[in-house]
């Protein structure tokens, strides 16, 4: 139930447009002050107080604080990684789902929805009750000497949890939506799979696939309330960037945390303009909510 | 499309390998992990899980968890409305940027969103100074978990409404207008119950994305048992009390409530997409 994409343009609005000036005025008007009070003063905000004390400071409070700085790190190494899982899952299963039919096919389409209604907190305390110390695999893991929570490990099983479907469900209105032509055609000439995938499924799922991918990533590194479960809060070593902006703001350090915000702000806004010029680049319209099966 | 089943019909490759990779990482990701949560629950005595999901403080957190986020759907309905209504029938200067910036919810972190929220609406913040005198309470009450929750869930709503608003053929309005219908009555009656059905997905997927939601309302909400409590953040204060039971039987009935929704939701876009043929 990812949402993406919009700007539906059309012409033809403006040849119905009835509504009198003041009418156009008073809703642009209101609508301006929405979107301007709800998200664009929230945004400046955070980059007024990030750099209130000079671009200098800042990048000092990002540089010289070595929590901070391993709080960076983390999250540069988790995201990807949760990333690269759900690509890896979000290409299999749009494959499998879009191309062929089985029994168990809709359940595992409506599977797949799950982490967008399950609460992050919840996807936390799940791998939590697994993975523990005193959970269904934690004896047997401490005597493996694998330490999965409190540590890289169940970090990024919290963030895979809850980015799960973000790649799958760009890809599988897509994939349905392209059919399978071109693929029997190829195999039908003696394209091996390696080569049907990578010469004719990939070239035509790319866009859809990295627009997935942007999405995904998007959410991987802003991940927060799944992480703080199971990540123990452990300054310097498995606190993630959110988790920093959270540490920060309750020690009343507010350059800090807003100096990481920002950073964050930052990658949200690439995020967005990226995924803003591939639609516009590819003119590809996304559904609004990738459930059209 | 693809019509033919797994079997030898289907000369396309990678079946096995493809249901492989998407039952284990759906079944060790997904599955075993909320299973596990569920069977632990089971294991507490009926009296025991019972006291700990129907306690005064958990009942005043769902409470709060599920007005907030009715208050926060049906006011992201309202500007939803009104932003997707201005995008697609109206031109103006910044319209593309105005249409662009609605995404942003959905790829800020939540703990910004709620670092920001906090501040904005505190007595000193930028909009605090001129709502607090007028006893308007923007940070740590109530209204903060509304606010950041409408934050979050309004691109569903605008996203939702949007295709359906520029889908609608013109000659509908035209021919209102002809009869001799005012603007408001053709919005009324002719508008809107074309665009009901999205506008109460929409709202159920604002619903839906509010009642789980920690991040930011553990910055805004200020967390006080019994008054500014949602559920999530009381499962976070028991699991750090080590209380592993109570969160467990608490995050139950959460998983529950979130189920529901998805399910509601999945019917109400099924029936919308019947409609719509």
């Amino acid at each position: 139930m990812h949402v993406s994409g919009g700007g539906t343009s059309s012409g033809r609005g403006l040849r119905v447009n009835g509504d009198p000036l003041w009418l156009r005025l008073l809703l642009i008007g209101s609508a301006i002050t929405i979107t301007g009070v709800l998200i664009v003063i929230p945004v400046v905000y955070v980059f007024v107080q990030a750099f209130s004390d000079g671009a200098g400071a800042w990048w000092s409070q990002l540089t010289e604080d070595a929590d901070t700085r391993h709080a960076e790190l983390l999250t540069l190494s988790v995201a990807p990684a949760a990333v690269l899982a759900n690509t890896i899952f979000g290409v299999a299963a749009a494959w499998t789902l879009t191309r062929f039919r089985f029994r168990g096919r809709l359940l595992l389409l409506t599977l797949l929805d799950l982490p967008f209604a399950v609460s992050p907190v919840v996807a936390g305390l799940c791998i939590l009750l697994i993975y523990g110390s005193r959970g269904w695999l934690g004896p047997w893991l401490k005597q493996a000497g694998v330490q999965v929570v409190f540590a890289w490990p169940g970090l990024f099983l919290a963030t895979t949890f809850v980015t799960l479907p973000f790649v799958a469900r760009e890809l599988i209105p897509l994939m349905e939506s392209l059919g399978a032509d071109e693929e029997l055609a190829a195999v039908s000439l003696g394209a091996g799979p390696w080569q049907l995938f990578w010469r004719v499924t990939l070239p035509n799922i790319r866009w859809g696939l990295l627009f997935g991918v942007i999405q995904c990533h998007a959410r991987a590194m802003g991940e927060f309330g799944a992480v703080k479960v199971v990540s123990g809060g452990i300054s310097g070593q498995t606190d993630t960037m959110p988790l920093r902006v959270e540490k920060l703001f309750q020690e009343y350090n507010n350059p800090g945390s807003y100096a990481v915000a920002s950073v964050l702000t930052i990658m949200a806004l690439a995020t967005l303009t990226a995924a803003w010029a591939l639609e516009h680049w590819t003119n590809r319209r996304p559904t609004p909510s990738g459930k059209e099966l | 499309m693809v019509r033919r089943g797994a079997g030898p019909g289907n000369p396309l490759p990678g079946f096995g390998a493809g249901l492989t990779i998407t039952v284990a990482w759906l079944g060790i990701l997904l599955i075993i992990p909320v299973l596990a949560c569920v069977a632990r629950a089971g294991t507490l005595g009926p009296g025991e899980f019972f006291s700990a999901v129907w306690s005064v403080r958990s009942r005043a957190a769902y409470g709060l968890t599920f007005g907030t986020s009715a208050v926060a759907a049906v006011l992201d309905v309202v500007f939803g409305t009104l932003l997707a209504w201005v995008l697609v029938r109206y031109q103006f200067p910044g319209r593309r940027l105005m249409d662009a910036v609605i995404d942003l919810p959905l790829a800020l972190p939540t703990a910004v969103a709620g670092l920001v929220y906090s501040g904005l609406y505190v007595k000193s913040g930028w909009l605090g100074q001129f709502l607090v005198p007028l006893g308007i309470q923007g940070a740590y009450s109530k209204l903060a978990i509304v606010l950041v929750l409408a934050f979050l869930g309004l691109p569903f709503v605008v996203r939702t409404i949007q295709p359906v608003l520029a889908g609608i053929e013109p000659e509908l309005e035209e021919a209102a207008a002809s009869l001799g219908a005012g603007r408001l009555d053709t919005f009324l009656r002719v508008l809107l119950p074309s665009l009901r059905p999205a506008m109460v997905t929409g709202g159920a997927l604002a619903f839906a994305r509010g009642l789980g939601e920690y991040g930011s309302v553990v910055f805004v909400s200020g967390n006080m048992p019994l008054r500014t409590e949602i559920a999530p953040v009381l499962i976070v204060q028991k699991l750090e009390e080590f209380s592993v039971a109570e969160a467990t039987a608490i995050a139950v009935v959460l998983l529950g409530a979130s189920l529901l929704a998805l399910g509601s939701i999945s019917w109400l876009e099924s029936r919308r997409q019947t409609d719509a043929r």
